[in-house]
């Protein structure tokens, strides 16, 4: 007999199969899906727009003859010793806890190799950290682990963590698994603890606090060190406004791709601006202040080429900040752990379960034996590798758009593809003269 | 700015308030006041504004205020007299000027002034209030409050957050009779607030969330409350972050938020109830020695009335 | 004894002076006079020395202190002692909010009221308060002793990790996995040195103590509504 015709199964796009097995995960186990890393939804991003470039109205410079300086100091509002890198990128704070020593040490060598800095995170200075490190940023964070006036002494610079892009208003949260007993020693906490981190700031709420705050700081430190403050991509133009009000020398802007070492999916996916979207305000902000290049401001957020990095400076920034992609140049998530990662029940460059304690790479861990497998010299080599390949990126979109330092990239040199990243760029449409919203904007 | 950052005005600030006990000096009250407002300049350096309760002539007394004062006041209280058919008398300070006027003529002084764009800045029979974008120092400086006596006052410095500097955004924030009211914190519901008090009559002129909260008290004493039962309410109906120091014509209170971080003290004598920011506000207020100091409690309504 | 007045002297230079005492100075006796409610008095000090501010002070004085002992002879303002790592810091009159927050070592006496907060996120700190606590004080204490010899104001304790309290008057209210613990021989033993380095009145048999009921350590679904 001849079979009725029947319909394909439809998946619904409201119940998707990833979404049903959400429900079924918080239905066993009561808790919201926590993980690390930032937001992995499509949002408008740099890729959204491209540059100009020379044309005959504007003269491009020749590459390797013609200088395009890349270098960067932050902190000249007050600080009587300001930081000076080779390189407008940086490596943006992530804690020791978070990553494991070896971690820690290849980041501070290969920042070093490429001339600019790195940054302390929750948890504390690591004298392996310090000592690896030429220029190292010291987090100023609400839990203040490990903070003592010897480490804040230092330290290059100190950054007053107000809010990270991935969860703007929110605490972080570290599961038992990582809290080993150095990591617990260091924190003060009793070891295979979850760890709650406050959303707040223990001693000061706002920025009028903010400001008696940062005296203290610069008083404790003689007014040496510059004191950045930043703040997750939630209200860019009155936060960095008030920032700077509170007498910051350097904002950093951390858009809502920016990753963590753990907290809600839900905070990372649902609260937050697209790191394209923060940075013209911010810069209005600078501008309307008339500390535009006077305070300094370091964008981060998904920064991943040397295009992004050009991009964030065209719109006004003087220096990107790299976590996530930090990480892979070191060897996160690297396709040759496979197997494990698929024994893990994820897949290489899936892998965002940094909270638990198990990555194959040795990175996001505090396994003794899973960290050996990351050698940091190795490890340094590539992320200055990787860094020498940002700059280089951004020096030869520099060029082409006829600039001899990549600080004169301007917003002028670019187009957007889309209306949305036309709107949240403030560029125009390309091929037309359109720039959606402005007026308004 | 983006969009997404217009909808609302917030700010920061230093607070001060004096409420006397007792009429021996009444005389100091601006001179007090004025030294208790230079203190909290750190903590807001945009603007000043203060609230003073003075003497009652009698009459409805009106504060007024033109960014233009040289040609908006000139001739005013001959004008306004005429067209209420009644005396009105004028004293100009600066960008602002007090009428007296006859009783019940407020509302039609009201629409007449906002025909020819001069602001009011508030009402009644005892207060007065002046407010400026600049230094602390330099606002009490323009308007002579250290020459000004009175029962209880109450004054403010501003740091603006999410919101312009304007003569309009500074505090205090009076929105009935001899009310007034300023505000340290952040409103968390005032949006939706706002919207309530529109549907009652009571709608904030500016986007400031400070302005909400005086319209709330406002609208809940235009109902009949106490000013006890008023900031009572603003635990039940406001959320977020706040400190709020209110005057009314014989009263003086204050109200913290349940979780209360933002700073506050009081400190109480037999001849004066004194309210700051921080404590450094009370170093010149005689007597400190030995008053009584402490921290308002959270979610617990202080208030005085003489 | 060295007098630096406040009336003339920069705070920059007040703090600076303070600083660059070293641990063999002769200058150990230092008295600060006018500090009317400054600010950041007395910061980052690193000797043993012994500091006397003739009044009150502003936010965070004697803030990250190491070895020196500073006395305000007035009030203190937001987070006195703040990440204190050692020495000593009395207070004769009121703190106010966040007294001691984080703190790594050392005693700070209060021999007024302390406001809300006091010890808030203390790590290892000994605070001693002859009066009163306001509210949510302890919150996230991990490690050291609050020792509180009038009463506590609501939340004492909330989200506590391993910091003891010890409290002689009323608990307005305990804090999520907060609770009142058996006070064993070893405590009274700590309480006892403690009031006495603190010049405190008072006989350890008199207190309660209070500490972590331990149930917040690891996440379970049927504690959720305590975060």
């Amino acid at each position: 007999m001849e079979k009725t015709p029947q319909t394909l199964p439809r998946d619904s796009w409201t119940f998707s199969p990833g979404i049903n097995a959400e429900i079924r995960r918080a239905a066993a186990t009561g808790i919201y899906d926590i993980r690390g890393g930032g937001a992995k939804r499509r949002v408008p991003h740099f890729d959204d727009l491209l540059f100009l470039g020379a044309s005959i109205s504007r003269y491009p410079l020749e590459g390797y003859r013609e200088k395009c300086d890349t270098s960067v100091t932050l902190g000249t509002r007050f600080a009587k010793k300001p930081i000076e890198l080779k390189i407008p990128v940086t490596i943006a704070g992530m804690s020791f806890g978070a990553l494991s020593g070896p971690a820690k040490e290849a980041l501070g060598r290969g920042a070093t190799m490429a001339g600019t800095s790195t940054t302390t995170g929750d948890g504390g200075m690591t004298n392996e950290e310090r000592g690896h490190s030429e220029k190292l940023v010291y987090q100023y964070l609400p839990s203040r682990y490990g903070m003592n006036p010897d480490d804040l002494r230092r330290a290059d610079a100190i950054e007053i963590v107000v809010g990270q892009g991935a969860k703007p208003g929110g605490g972080g949260m570290l599961l038992g698994q990582k809290i080993t007993e150095r990591v617990a020693n260091m924190r003060n906490l009793p070891v295979g603890i979850d760890q709650r981190s406050a959303c707040r700031h223990p001693d000061w709420t706002g920025p009028d606090d903010l400001e008696i705050k940062i005296l203290e700081i610069r008083e404790i430190t003689g007014w040496e060190k510059p004191i950045y403050v930043k703040i997750g991509g939630a209200r860019p133009y009155y936060d960095t406004a008030l920032a700077v009000k509170a007498g910051a020398d350097v904002v950093v802007l951390d858009g809502m791709q920016g990753g963590t070492a753990a907290t809600q999916d839900v905070f990372i996916e649902h609260v937050g601006q697209p790191t394209l979207a923060c940075i013209r305000p911010a810069v209005k902000a600078l501008q309307d202040l008339g500390m535009h290049r006077k305070v300094q401001l370091v964008v981060s957020g998904g920064i991943r080429t040397g295009a992004d990095v050009a991009k964030a400076l065209a719109l006004g920034a003087d220096a990107v900040a790299i976590g996530t992609a930090a990480l892979i140049a070191l060897g996160e998530n690297d396709p040759k752990w496979g197997a494990e990662y698929t024994a893990l029940g994820t897949t290489a460059d899936a892998y965002d379960d940094w909270h638990e304690g198990r990555d194959p790479a040795g990175i996001t861990t505090q396994d003794p034996a899973l960290m050996q497998r990351l050698d940091p010299v190795e490890a340094a080599r590539r992320l200055r590798n990787y860094l020498a390949v940002l700059t280089l990126e951004c020096q030869t979109i520099a060029r082409a758009c006829g600039k001899s330092h990549v600080h004169n990239l301007e917003p002028e040199d670019l187009c957007a593809l889309t209306i949305e990243a036309a709107a949240m760029a403030g560029v125009p449409l390309a091929g037309t003269s359109w720039i959606p919203g402005q007026g308004g904007f | 700015m983006a969009l997404a950052e217009t909808e609302t005005e917030k700010d920061m600030c230093g607070i001060v308030g004096l409420f006397l006990k007792k009429d021996e000096l009444r005389p100091q009250l601006g001179d007090l006041l004025t030294d208790m407002l230079i203190t909290m300049t750190d903590r807001g350096p945009d603007s000043a504004g203060i609230a003073i309760y003075g003497d009652e002539g009698g009459t409805l007394k009106m504060t007024v205020q033109s960014d233009t004062p040289a040609t908006s006041f000139a001739g005013l209280d001959a004008a306004l007299s005429a067209a209420l058919g009644a005396p009105v008398t004028m004293r100009v300070i600066d960008t602002h000027a007090v009428l007296t006027l006859p009783e019940g003529s407020d509302a039609a002084a009201r629409s007449w002034l906002a025909e020819r764009g001069i602001r009011v800045m508030g009402s009644g029979h005892a207060m007065e209030i002046f407010k400026e974008v600049g230094l602390p120092r330099d606002v009490a400086a323009r308007f002579g409050i250290r020459g000004m006596g009175g029962s209880h006052g109450i004054g403010h410095t501003r740091m603006a957050t999410e919101s312009a500097v304007t003569t309009l955004g500074a505090h205090p924030f009076s929105t009935g009779a001899d009310q007034c009211l300023v505000h340290n914190g952040s409103l968390s519901n005032h949006n939706q607030m706002r919207r309530v008090l529109t549907a009652k009559g009571f709608a904030p002129q500016t986007q400031n969330d400070t302005e909400v909260a005086a319209c709330y008290i406002s609208s809940r004493l235009a109902e009949g409350a106490s000013l006890g039962a008023a900031l009572e309410g603003t635990l039940e109906d406001l959320d977020g972050f706040f400190t709020f120091v209110v005057g009314t014509r014989t009263g003086f209170g204050v109200v913290r938020d349940p979780i209360a971080c933002k700073p506050a003290v009081m400190a109480e004598t037999e001849d004066y109830v004194a309210f700051g920011s921080e404590y450094r506000a009370f170093a010149k207020l005689p007597g400190i020695d030995t008053a009584r100091v402490w921290e308002p409690e959270p979610a617990t309504v202080y208030f005085w009335e003489r | 004894m060295q007098t630096i007045d406040m009336a003339v002297t920069p705070l920059r230079d007040l703090n600076a002076t303070l600083q660059t005492q070293a641990g063999q100075t002769n200058q150990t006796a230092w008295v600060i006079e006018n500090p009317r409610g400054a600010h950041a008095l007395a910061v980052g000090l690193d000797a043993p020395i012994e500091v006397t501010v003739k009044g009150s002070t502003g936010y965070y004085c004697a803030g990250m202190n190491k070895q020196a002992t500073v006395h305000v002879t007035g009030s203190a303002g937001p987070g006195v002692a703040e990440n204190m790592m050692s020495g000593t810091v009395v207070i004769e009159g009121d703190a106010s909010q966040y007294a001691g927050a984080t703190g790594h070592g050392g005693l700070l006496v209060i021999k007024g009221n302390a406001a809300s907060r006091c010890g808030i996120s203390m790590k290892g700190i000994d605070i001693v308060v002859h009066g009163n606590v306001g509210h949510m004080s302890a919150f996230m204490a991990q490690s050291g002793n609050l020792v509180v010899c009038g009463d506590a104001g609501d939340a004492l304790g909330d989200s506590l990790y391993e910091a003891r309290l010890f409290v002689r008057g009323s608990v307005k209210s305990l804090g999520a996995d907060c609770i009142e613990k058996e006070m064993r021989p070893e405590h009274l033993e700590i309480l006892r040195d403690l009031l006495a380095r603190a010049g405190a009145e008072a006989r350890p048999e008199e207190f309660r103590r209070y500490g972590s009921a331990r149930q917040l350590y690891n996440f379970h679904v049927d504690h959720a509504g305590a975060y």
